[in-house]
């Protein structure tokens, strides 16, 4: 298991230094700093073996999160625990920076002494963790109290308290989809696919148990076509799946995974999605299709190289989807050379502006509605280089924010039964929202 | 206002302000000054000097300065035993207290204190502990069981714990129950005591199946990992195992749905492979591995570690899911290298133009290593798909005109395999890889040119040219581009004997006298006499056809990828190298998959998976009792012992003409198959072998020489295939090795000692052999032995064992000595003394045996024998019997005596022997039955 835990700073200097076991010791600080902190190449691996010593890392901004083993450890239960790890110093001190890690050093170590025993990760929900990791001193806490933390901490709902109370039930449910695209030059899909999550916010009292339906084909075949309801309010969240080109009422999903609080043995028996939920905002689930999805836009590039100094750029970008809709945030970001000397930009919409730091031409579109067309072209001046190698161009990629989900998927009911308490499931306010986001979406040239 | 502050105090003097602050009444100024010696601690200071100090706070209410205290006693109470033992009242009183948190706190700081005393006094509070009220402590203490052995295994032993951490695994928290079984994982690791002791069964896995569904993400990894250890009796239960575990595939943790992943695997080889529920099986482990890829991307760097040995395993599974392994422009440079190789494994006909493209763009990209891989990547698809080779060709052209000097080189070298796949189909290209010869820097790429240059010489008019121009800088050559351009020259001057004798000549001095390789030497050597001896054997040993390259290349060797898949997830999977490769000392255990259960005996498992003999083949008749030892015995019917026989069963793979790195894509020894491999897969190669032993006058030895046998296998030797037996050559005996290595990486280090033998064998100077041995490679010594060694009697007689070690591990392996190589060449008796002696040795010890199925004479019989140190000193005819007096002496002074009656026209002949040492009668038959049957 893990046999110690560093944080460096962007030198190399340790601001957290845990060991957990007697095989590492102290050079093991160093040599992670000499190896690989230090070391002139571009670092080739996550996991590194000095040796016979196995260094994990990841980088957060400036920060080194190392963790060290001399034990054939779970690789990937390491790096899931480091990206846990920030994840709850981020949630207890906000972004982690050197600033912020040694303003906290006290409350770091404090729960790494709690998430991490011989090396063996302990329960890591955040939740739970600042029900009594406060660093406030110690409130003498009653029996009720404590023995309540301890059942949470190792409890089977550890996600969940018991005694939540609330006037008014309410959930917010928002799909976020990240569509991805590989497309090449001649506008053929290389490879797509949507990546998907669900993140509720849940006020709900008691201890309520939810069901959850949603168009994926195996569910609804499963359930022989059962209706549900679909009794979400419209607001701030759109109501229904509208915009979405597609009709069909089903979507085949590749492949989906859930959050803890989630039956998994009944997800698998019973194709039924039901949970007692967390008390707040969580990620209920994420998922991933890659058959039928309908492309919010479309890059077209047109790249000639007029001789050895001068290139002309021209791309067309258009919109697919409802033209009621509107997509927000767009973004093209078209790579120049690195002996850019000069550019010219002419475009029907939006702005467009050279950024020299960034070696791209970044336009900028605030509002697009769909089924719509818009063009830029630029000149693009070179400087004379002597460097042999020709440029590769990289893709270019776009960025924007649609209000519907790409891959079709929708939201059929969610209905909660709390038996103990008097509240039914009509009382209970339900918001669904729908949002497409670029993940990464790139178009060759 | 945070604690920032502390790290910047470098005041001199300071650990005396800092004394005085932890000796301070104030509350806050103690908290402050303990702050600032944890503090100090992490960025390496010293703080040692103040324990004492720090201790005295320890006794607190206050939680925060508890914990702190707490820290600084696990760093420091190592290099202060006897003042940690002061904290002992407080750690005890603590595991009292009314607070679980605290009852916690206590236990699992006192396990990490690794100092003598204090277990001493850990053990009651930790055993009150175990059985605490509040599930927080039990977990807790569950941990510190683990703590415990890791400090003394013995105490946790003698005390009882095992049996006390057993029972949590039945507890009614899941958290307890996972905690529990981590603890007990590791300590079944590290003492194989224990491990009896906590042995899993059907009814610990079935409560581990039923906590999996409550425990947190975490628990649910050890208690995956916990029953991948685990062997299920039959088929069902492993089926219903798998049932139980598939829907933690659908877990968002990265490490729950890897360790799923690995069970589901391994219980897979359980289950009848062409039944409904394992196809159901492989449908479902494509989607979540898939999904890891979008993952961190570290996490996505395990994953692909690991999809890389499932592929390889069970190449179906992610068969049609190319696309997802297309590289993306922002992927960290180790995440492209890994989907590369994962794409050329999955490349076929049906996708081969998509991954073609793919490739081509990929080999334009900025990283060099990148590059280079995709390219060679493009050379890897062309060898594979047969259709596509043409368009692979024309590709790598094009990227040879990019002129990029890495590119190019990289190009030249996969060019050389398609070559050796294809032959007499793309030498048109020739004229433009010639074009590029300045440019070559790196020896692969030179010893790759320089090899089609040899292979094609008569289609390139300048060859000789060529050639010469690489042969100026031959001292400064890479040992690779010298052999090869020997090899080259050699195979010009087959081609074109009369113009180019005067450079043979130069390249042969050149390696032969002006070089310090010994490598080169002999294999300049080889070809001067070669050449000198019999050109027309020469061209038809150096200009042999050549066997088919493999397509699939950089392949995990089978056994070991079978370990690996059982330890998917870890960090072995992801260095694809077994633990005890960088795991110290314990753990050494190798994991093995599990066998087929009945129901999937006899399908045939279409992936080739490792084709270890189930039952033991026939056992050598000249030694007995050393089947245990023996995994593949060697076909030893197969008729006379000789070098030629030995090394075609050396090279089983490449007599089917598909040796793995047999044509040297790794251009390590694109000719090594020069020699080794045609004396092994030319059909007239048995024939070519009479002349080369010839020329290297080898001893022929008319003694019995038993045929080698295996001693080590490879799967025991992990990789090391040694097969030997023993000679008497020149009034010594001599052991006769052959190490063969079936790893995938060179070994070297070779050392080999024998334990105390009945006879005092031990070896008579170092061994000899080939190091570094490359994979796939065997080299032969014949090692002299002497008797001077201890003497310690083994049962039977002539057992010897031998340990032999490389850079790798130490090996032992235990062998028979067949007796005759004992007998000396003085046990001529004078015949009076005979008879007096057979007079003197009582009757008693006088015993018959028969040996049946002699067709030889009493003249051969004596001939052979006496070949043997068994010297006939007289023959008699009784009665139309012949009689033959025998005496023979063994290397301790034993005198045998023996008489063999032989009838005409029965092949049976009855042997007496008479000895005062009846122990060696067993081993003298057998020599008796053995020469004679030979």
């Amino acid at each position: 298991m893990i046999g110690g835990l560093f944080i460096y700073n962007h030198k190399g200097e340790v601001l957290i230094s845990r060991v957990y076991r007697d095989d590492i010791g102290r050079n093991a600080v160093d040599a992670f700093r000499v190896n690989v902190i230090h070391a002139r190449q571009q670092v080739r691996s996550p996991v590194t073996n000095i040796a016979r010593t196995s260094f994990f890392h990841i980088k957060r901004s400036n920060i080194w999160l190392a963790a060290v083993t001399k034990q054939n450890v779970n690789a990937a239960m390491v790096f899931e625990f480091l990206h846990k790890m920030t994840d709850v110093m981020a949630a207890y001190f906000g972004k982690v920076t050197e600033e912020n890690i040694k303003n906290n050093f006290v409350l770091i170590y404090e729960i790494l002494d709690e998430i991490l025993d011989f090396g063996y990760p302990q329960n890591t929900d955040t939740g739970i963790l600042k029900t009594f990791i406060t660093q406030q001193g110690v409130k003498s806490q009653s029996k009720e109290e404590t023995s309540q933390i301890t059942s949470q901490v190792t409890g089977q709902i550890g996600w969940r308290r018991e005694g939540i109370k609330y006037r008014r039930n309410e959930l917010f449910l928002d799909v976020l989809e990240s569509v991805n695209l590989l497309m090449s030059p001649q506008g053929q899909v290389l490879s797509a696919h949507v990546a998907g999550r669900i993140v509720m916010k849940s006020y709900l009292s008691g201890m309520p148990e939810c069901k959850f339906g949603i168009n994926d084909k195996v569910l609804m075949e499963s359930k022989g076509g059962k209706s549900g309801q679909d009794d979400t309010r419209g607001g701030g969240y759109v109501k229904n799946t509208s915009g979405s080109s597609s009709t069909k009422t089903s979507i085949a999903i590749d492949d989906c995974q859930f959050h803890q609080c989630v039956k998994l043995s009944k997800f698998e028996t019973e194709h039924s999605i039901s949970f007692i939920p967390p008390d707040g905002e969580f990620e209920l689930m994420r998922y991933r299709t890659t058959k039928d999805i309908s492309l919010p836009f479309r890059t077209i590039p047109l790249v000639r190289e007029v001789g050895r100094q001068k290139m002309e750029v021209k791309v067309v970008v258009k919109s697919n989807f409802k033209p009621s809709l509107l997509a927000q945030k767009v973004e093209v970001r078209i790579p120049t050379p690195l002996n850019t000397s000069g550019v010219q930009v002419i475009c029907m919409k939006g702005k467009a502006k050279y950024k020299a730091s960034e070696n791209a031409i970044v336009w900028k579109i605030k509002r697009m509605g769909g089924m719509k067309e818009c063009q830029l072209s630029a000149e693009i001046e070179l400087l004379n280089t002597n460097d042999k190698r020709k440029w590769t161009r990289p893709p270019i990629s776009m960025n924007f924010e649609v209000p519907f989900a790409p891959s079709g998927f929708k939201v059929r009911y969610l209905k909660v039964f709390e038996p103990k308490l008097n509240y039914s499931d009509h009382d209970v306010i339900k918001w669904v929202r729908y949002i497409g986001r670029s993940g990464l979406y790139e178009t060759r040239c | 206002m945070g604690d920032a502050k502390y790290f910047t105090t470098t005041k001199k003097g300071e650990i005396f302000e800092l004394k005085a602050d932890l000796n301070s009444d104030k509350k806050e100024k103690k908290k402050e000054a303990v702050k600032t010696v944890i503090a100090s601690m992490t960025v390496g200071k010293d703080v040692s000097a103040l324990f004492p100090d720090v201790v005295n706070c320890m006794q607190t209410d206050n939680l925060e300065l508890k914990k702190l205290v707490y820290l600084y006693l696990m760093n420091y109470a190592k290099s202060q035993p006897d003042m940690a033992i002061m904290a002992v009242n407080t750690f005890v009183k603590d595991c009292e207290d009314s607070n679980p948190l605290i009852r916690a706190l206590a236990v699992r700081t006192m396990g990490c204190i690794r100092v003598d005393k204090i277990t001493e006094y850990l053990c009651e509070p930790l055993r009150k502990c175990l059985k605490d009220e509040d599930p927080y402590v039990r977990k807790t203490a569950a941990v510190c069981v683990a703590k415990l052995h890791d400090i003394n295994a013995q105490l946790v032993e003698d005390q009882g714990f095992l049996d006390l951490l057993r029972d949590l695994l039945s507890d009614s928290n899941p958290m307890v129950v996972a905690n529990a079984v981590a603890a007990i994982s590791e300590i079944m690791d590290a003492s194989p005591n224990a491990a009896q002791v906590l042995e899993m069964n059907s009814g610990t896995i079935n409560k581990l199946l039923t906590a999996l569904n409550e425990c947190t993400k975490w628990g649910q990894v050890f208690i995956l990992d916990s029953i991948s250890n685990y062997t299920p009796k039959d088929d069902k239960e492993a089926q219903s195992i798998c049932e139980r575990v598939t829907p933690r595939l659908a877990h968002a943790n990265a490490a729950v749905v890897l360790s799923a992943v690995k069970v589901v695997m391994k219980l897979m080889e359980m289950l009848d492979t062409s039944g409904e529920y394992v196809t159901s099986l492989v449908k479902k482990l494509a989607p979540p591995l898939v999904t890891l890829l979008s993952a961190e991307p570290e996490i996505q760097y395990v994953a692909l570690r690991n999809i890389n040995l499932i592929v390889q395993k069970r190449s179906d599974i992610l068969k049609n899911e190319m696309k997802v392994f297309f590289v993306k422009y922002n992927d960290p440079i180790y995440v492209k290298l890994e989907k590369l190789d994962i794409m050329i494994r999955l490349t076929s006909q049906a996708n081969i133009a998509q991954v073609l493209a793919e490739l081509k763009e990929y080999a334009t990209e900025v990283d060099v290593d990148f590059v280079r891989k995709s390219v060679r990547a493009i050379g890897r698809c062309a060898i594979k798909v047969e259709p596509a080779a043409e368009r692979c060709v024309s590709t790598l052209l094009d990227l040879i005109q990019t002129k990029v000097n890495y590119v190019v080189q990289e190009a030249i070298v996969v060019i050389k395999d398609i070559f050796r796949k294809y032959p007499n189909k793309y030498e048109s290209i020739i004229a433009t890889l010639c074009e590029n010869l300045d440019t070559l820097d790196e020896p692969e790429a030179r010893a790759s040119m320089i090899w089609i240059i040899g292979e094609y010489a008569e289609r390139i008019d300048n060859a000789d040219e060529l050639l010469e121009s690489f042969l100026e800088g031959f001292q400064d050559e890479n040992t690779q581009v010298q052999l090869q351009l020997l090899t080259a020259i050699v195979k010009l001057f087959l081609k074109r004997p009369t113009d180019t004798q005067e450079l043979v000549q130069q390249v042969l001095s050149l390696s032969t006298q002006d070089s310090d390789n010994p490598d080169l030497r002999d294999r300049g050597y080889i070809y001067w006499r070669l050449l000198s001896t019999d050109p027309a054997a020469a061209k038809e040993v150096v200009l042999a056809e050549k066997p088919l390259i493999s397509e699939e290349t950089d392949l995990i060797e089978p056994t070991l990828l079978d370990e690996l898949i059982c330890h998917i997830s870890s960090l072995a999977s992801v260095y694809h190298k077994p633990p005890n490769a960088f795991v110290e000392g314990r753990g050494g255990l190798r994991k093995v998959l599990p066998p087929k259960s009945e129901l999937g005996e006899g399908v045939v498992d279409s992936l080739g998976s490792p084709t270890e003999p189930t039952a033991q083949p026939p056992q050598s008749t000249v030694i007995p009792g050393a089947d245990s030892l023996i995994g593949d015995l060697l076909d030893i019917d197969l008729g006379g012992p000789g070098p030629s026989m030995m090394q075609q069963q050396m090279y089983p793979g490449q007599s089917q003409g598909s040796a793995q790195g047999g044509g040297g894509s790794q251009g390590l020894d694109i000719f090594g198959e020069g020699l080794d491999n045609l004396l092994g897969g030319g059909p007239s190669g048995a024939d070519m072998l009479g002349g080369l032993g010839d020329i290297f006058g080898m001893p022929q030895t008319q003694s019995y020489v038993p045929p080698q046998e295996v001693w080590l296998p490879a799967a025991k030797g992990k990789g090391l295939e040694i097969t030997g037996t023993f000679a008497r050559k020149n009034n010594t005996i001599h052991m006769e090795l052959t190490f063969t290595n079936k790893a995938m990486q060179p070994m070297s280090g070779f050392a080999i000692q024998f334990n105390k033998n009945s006879f005092g064998l031990m070896p008579a100077s170092v061994m000899n052999i080939r190091s570094p041995l490359p994979p796939n490679q065997g080299a032969s010594t014949s090692l002299p032995l002497n008797t001077q060694g201890p003497v310690m009697k083994m049962e039977p007689l002539t057992t010897l064992q031998v340990a032999v070690k490389n850079n790798i591990d130490v090996f032992y392996l235990s062998t028979q000595v067949p007796l005759h190589v004992l007998f000396t060449e003085d046990g001529e008796m004078d015949k009076k003394v005979f008879l007096a002696t057979w007079k003197d040795i009582p009757s008693q010890n006088e015993v018959q045996y028969t040996i049946n199925n002699v067709q030889h004479n009493a003249d051969t019989v004596s001939q052979k024998l006496r070949n043997n140190n068994i010297f006939t000193i007289a023959k008699r005819n009784v009665e139309g019997q012949d009689m033959l007096y025998q005496s023979l002496k063994l290397t301790n002074g034993i005198w045998v005596l023996a008489e063999l009656k032989i009838q005409p026209s029965n092949p049976s002949f009855v042997l007496s022997i008479k000895a005062r040492a009846t122990d060696v009668y067993e081993a003298v038959k057998q020599v008796f039955e053995n020469i004679l049957h030979n």
